[in-house]
């Protein structure tokens, strides 16, 4: 843990709070669907002409109801239009490389993967997907499925903001004015910096290299090597979204550990940053809703806690290394460098590990697999927790919501009074929604991770023995629910069994959270506004952020602290007191 | 039942519209502004020699021979496969692992003439996440040279220069860690032969 690591941590955090109220201004007025912005003059006509196509208005207003149900129409749509185009990409244009079609559970398991914004790939990009499937297939889903994400917060913010109101907003507009007035701009410019840093954008067949020194390989099988094949593509146009949508994605197989994908320490830096961005940002966004700025920052510092803690641990971990390669004569002072890249060392592997699922990002710099037990163990357990730390984009805020109406909650029972959120009453109702919410993830989790350690199916794509074979199942199960993405990318996963599992995992992961988050907002949108009493429990503070932090931690050490024992925890001090090894 | 189709044709118009403007005039936009601004970067930093393409700078490459520097073990494909990148993903208990780890620690001693309980460079000895990876860090660069000073009969205090001149240092003081970049120096040695 060098000095050099420090400076990093306090250029990124210290820019991450400074962005948080610029955009988190310009949020509120693109979320307003009558909010001026100075993209207007551009922007605006395409904005009138997609309404004018879909027949809808700007002040058209939805319930909880067909806001839900125009979310998951379009989902439905979406889904099987990039189904149908992995299916076909071998007649489709833009396959300089001839790839043929994805077979039918892949391109399920892809095509839910990118719809639910999870980005889980069972396929290495250059080996598997057209240019064509990459760019249209995916990528449309890493603009659309993070504006759902954004436009599900925004109703839930509208409930809270709103009283005696029977509508949260409408799902199409919101859908539009996401894409245009947020994530198109940032895209760009992000995506034409990145190819400035060396991250490619071409669309011409593969490049073919003549080595300088053509030699022969004895591992894993002689292989006479003259020439390099250098895979190409459309590249920083989908890494510019992957990262402010927390999508995650990779174009190639080795996601942003790729020299192409993430070229120099500088481009890597703004792509954490680029992940935390909207999601930090939709804070602000609350406390300028619900008039109570101060809320926002609380909700704020309550997840920067949660990153630092995380962060301190996995960096830690990983600077110490792995004692059983000491012992065989490698230099304690590198660190755990296996699956790491040197551009990138150990913190920026440990700080990208922890911001990408903190957010439900899923984009990985280094291989979590090869990750120390410990190193590990914050990337699953961050996971686990909701991915509520800044989160994905929308999908954090809700997520941070939910435990937010249980704080009040179990404060309200505590103290013996009704309890009450930024002038809403907490009912019973909305807590049942919030328990929901939360119990559905974890039974998606636990469930299909049980189900797969007691089947053949299950067991068939280890990589690893022991308690990280363990680690590698219930990682794919958390990543999925969570909608995250990252791996543990020893576990072959593209089989049909577990193909289709996981797809399952996601759908629930997203769809049965979003339909609990909508009604909730729906809900809390119907009631009074109280007037602020003695009584009420201030949501802002020192006390309501260790009461936050401490409602996250316990949910989450309550449901995992079994399983993680016998994964990362158990192989944590079999590294360090045994001389055991699988 | 007609709330139904309408919301189906609405989310089939949302998807086809919003598939134009994000999918093709998008990317496109960015291939225009990258290939007008960075051409050399937008078409995958390219090395060409006498009017051949011989690699990438920011794609690694393997090396074997003695008077080489060597690149870190890859496990990409066959090593250093640039069309099907990755990482070997093994943990940290994995006898696999340790295994092919001593291997190397002990490979790396014997061609580097080093004692046989001198500490090796963590780079030098485990795989990258992308097995790509373009750059060794500077100390293992350092602990490499004599063996490429004496196996092209040059003086160790060129090859070291050599070094210098190729590692490059935290992007703007701060970001990321010091690195030599092992093609373009094993092509910067091939050019002084």
């Amino acid at each position: 843990m060098d000095m050099y690591g420090w400076i990093q941590l306090a250029l990124f955090a210290g820019l991450l709070l400074a962005l948080t109220k610029p955009l988190g201004v310009y949020l509120a007025s693109v979320l307003d669907a009558g909010g001026k912005t100075f993209l207007d003059p551009v922007l605006q006509p395409c904005e009138k002409l997609l309404y004018r196509l879909f027949s809808i208005k700007s002040q058209d207003e939805q319930n909880w109801q067909q806001y839900a149900v125009s979310l998951s129409v379009f989902s439905l749509v979406s889904l099987l239009f990039s189904y149908a185009v992995l299916r076909l990409q071998h007649v489709l244009p833009l396959n300089p490389q001839g790839f043929g079609p994805v077979s039918p559970d892949l391109a399920f398991n892809t095509a839910v993967s990118f719809t639910t914004n999870t980005n889980w790939q069972s396929y290495g990009g250059e080996s598997t997907l057209s240019y064509f499937s990459q760019m249209v297939g995916l990528t449309l889903h890493n603009f659309v499925s993070a504006a759902a994400g954004i436009a599900v917060a925004t109703a839930l913010v509208r409930g809270l903001s709103r009283h005696s109101a029977r509508t949260i907003g409408c799902f199409w507009v919101d859908l539009v004015r996401i894409n245009l007035y947020l994530l198109l701009p940032l895209s760009l410019i992000l995506a034409v910096f990145l190819v400035s840093q060396g991250v490619v954008q071409n669309f011409k067949p593969y490049a073919a290299a003549k080595l300088l020194e053509p030699h022969t390989a004895v591992a894993p099988a002689i292989t006479n090597i003259a020439t390099q094949t250098i895979a190409q593509g459309p590249m920083a146009s989908q890494v510019a979204i992957k990262m402010l949508g927390t999508n995650g994605g990779g174009f190639m197989n080795a996601n942003a550990a790729h020299p192409y994908e993430n070229p120099t320490p500088l481009a890597n830096f703004l792509q954490m940053l680029a992940i935390f961005l909207i999601p930090s940002s939709l804070t602000y966004y609350l406390g300028r809703m619900v008039k109570n700025q101060r809320h926002g920052w609380a909700v704020w510092a309550a997840m920067l806690l949660l990153f630092l803690a995380g962060l301190t641990v996995c960096w830690q971990a990983e600077s110490a290394g792995n004692p059983r390669m000491h012992a065989l004569g490698v230099n304690p002072l590198g660190g755990n460098m296996e699956g790491k890249e040197v551009r990138f060392g150990i913190f920026n592997s440990a700080l990208f590990a922890t911001v990408t699922t903190d957010a439900s990002c899923g984009a990985v710099n280094a291989m979590h697999d090869s990750f120390t037990p410990l190193g590990g163990l914050i990337p699953l357990l961050n996971i686990q927790l909701g991915e509520v730390v800044f989160g994905g984009v929308g999908a954090g805020l809700y997520g941070m919501l939910v435990f937010v109406v249980l704080t009040v909650f179990l404060a309200g029972l505590m103290v013996g009074r009704t309890p009450e959120y930024v002038g809403k009453k907490i009912e019973a109702y909305d807590v049942k929604m919030s328990a929901l919410a939360i119990l559905i993830l974890i039974l998606s989790i636990l469930g299909f991770t049980a189900w797969a350690v007691v089947s053949n199916w299950g067991l068939a794509g280890l990589n690893n023995q022991g308690p990280h074979g363990l680690s590698e199942i219930i990682y794919a199960y958390s990543s999925a629910t969570g909608n995250n993405g990252s791996a543990f990318a020893g576990l072959t996963t593209n089989t049909p069994w577990l193909n289709t599992t996981l797809a399952f995992a996601m759908l629930f992961g997203r769809f049965f959270m979003i339909v609990p988050i909508l009604a909730l907002a729906g809900n809390l949108a119907k009631k009074k506004l109280l007037p602020q009493s003695e009584g009420s429990f201030p949501v802002t503070g020192l006390t309501f952020v260790v009461l936050l932090v401490g409602t996250i931690l316990i949910v989450g050490a309550l449901t995992f602290v079994p399983v993680l024992s016998l994964g990362p925890v158990v192989e944590h001090f079999l590294m360090t007191k045994s001389a055991v090894v699988f | 039942m007609k709330d139904i189709i309408k919301e189906l044709r609405t989310a089939g118009l949302a998807t086809f519209f919003l598939a134009i403007i994000l999918c093709c005039l998008y990317p496109l936009c960015v291939w225009g502004l990258g290939q007008l601004l960075y051409p050399h970067q937008a078409d995958g930093s390219l090395l060409t020699e006498a009017g051949a393409v011989v690699g990438s700078s920011l794609i690694g490459q393997g090396f074997i021979g003695q008077e080489y520097f060597h690149p870190r073990p890859s496990a990409a494909g066959a090593g250093y496969d640039a069309a099907a990148s990755g990482g070997s993903n093994l943990g940290p208990l994995s006898k696999k692992l340790l295994d092919m780890a001593a291997q190397r620690v002990a490979a790396y001693r014997h061609e580097n003439g080093l004692a046989r309980d001198a500490l090796v460079p963590a780079d030098a000895v485990t795989a990258s996440g992308s097995g790509l990876d373009p750059h060794i860090s500077l100390q293992n660069a350092l602990l490499q040279a004599p063996r490429i000073a004496q196996a092209r009969n040059i003086s160790l205090e060129s090859v070291r220069k050599k070094i210098q001149e190729h590692s490059e240092g935290r992007d703007l003081l701060v970001f990321g860690e010091p690195r030599v970049n092992v093609l373009m120096l094993n092509m910067s040695l091939n050019r002084t032969r």
